[in-house]
């Protein structure tokens, strides 16, 4: 599936409306920690269909990472039914939604779509009215990062056969 | 029978594409040592300079992550399922 020197499957992020909010609901709700999750989808499809909001096992304001335990369980349950790590989302909750340089050094997904979500400027964390959760996407590949549009799109059940669609 | 042992997709450019390659030892260690005589440059990507597995590297025997088992020193033997998988992580 791809890799180092295959062609890319797409400079855009297309994801869900509920899939977006379900992520951004998340940040909101882990605020001021870290949230941290994935949208897997069928391999190769580049499809995000299956949004799985994970434990930041770190509960830190500055750092995320899956528990190895859940890390283990949920690569093996993505193999047992031919899926892969679409997105990798986490979020910043003090600093912009663009990669760490933690981030790049730890980046081990050459075909996910690395989602940056800051809640810096959500509305419980300044006390205003005007509320904004900052949501990117990011190819992080070699240490190399390029940022990419995010289309949201109302469903991706429209247009497929729904026996092509993993419901959870 | 061998030792069965999944290779995450970042590190399958050392084993050509493969997901899952066999290899022997009596301990983690001696298993790494096989596999990069097998697909060199696989050690560099699981073995610091002084030794020790990665930390932002996860490495599980029969899913018992090793860090609790020994790390390196964990012992292998035939038939079991090895399974490799980088940290989630980041800042």
């Amino acid at each position: 599936m791809g890799g180092a020197g295959s062609p890319r499957l797409g400079c855009v992020l297309r994801i869900d409306r509920a899939t977006y909010d379900a992520i951004v609901a998340h940040a909101r709700e882990d605020h001021p920690d870290e949230a941290c999750g994935v949208v897997a989808g069928p391999e190769g499809s580049d499809r995000p269909e299956r949004f799985i909001p994970m434990l930041n096992a770190a509960r830190s304001p500055t750092f995320y990472e899956f528990d190895s335990a859940d890390l283990l369980r949920l690569y093996r349950e993505m193999d047992d039914r031919d899926e892969e790590p679409v997105v990798v989302y986490h979020s910043h909750t003090a600093t912009e939604a663009y990669p760490s340089r933690t981030d790049i050094g730890l980046a081990a997904e050459p075909n996910a779509h690395y989602v940056l979500v800051s809640t810096r400027h959500h509305g419980e964390q300044t006390g205003l009215a005007g509320d904004e959760v900052e949501f990117r996407s990011f190819r992080i590949v070699d240490g190399v990062v390029t940022e990419e549009d995010v289309e949201v799109v109302e469903s991706y059940l429209f247009g497929h056969s729904p026996t092509t669609v993993v419901y959870d | 029978m061998a030792i069965e042992v999944r290779i995450p997709t970042i590190l399958r450019t050392h084993t050509g594409g493969s997901k899952t390659v066999q290899g022997s030892g009596d301990t983690l260690a001696a298993l790494v040592d096989d596999l990069d005589a097998k697909h060199p440059g696989l050690k560099n990507r699981l073995v610091t300079e002084e030794g020790k597995l990665h930390r932002f590297v996860n490495v599980y025997v029969n899913d018992e992550d090793v860090r609790f088992t020994g790390a390196l020193d964990t012992q292998v033997k035939d038939g079991d399922s090895v399974t490799i998988l980088p940290a989630v992580a980041g800042g």
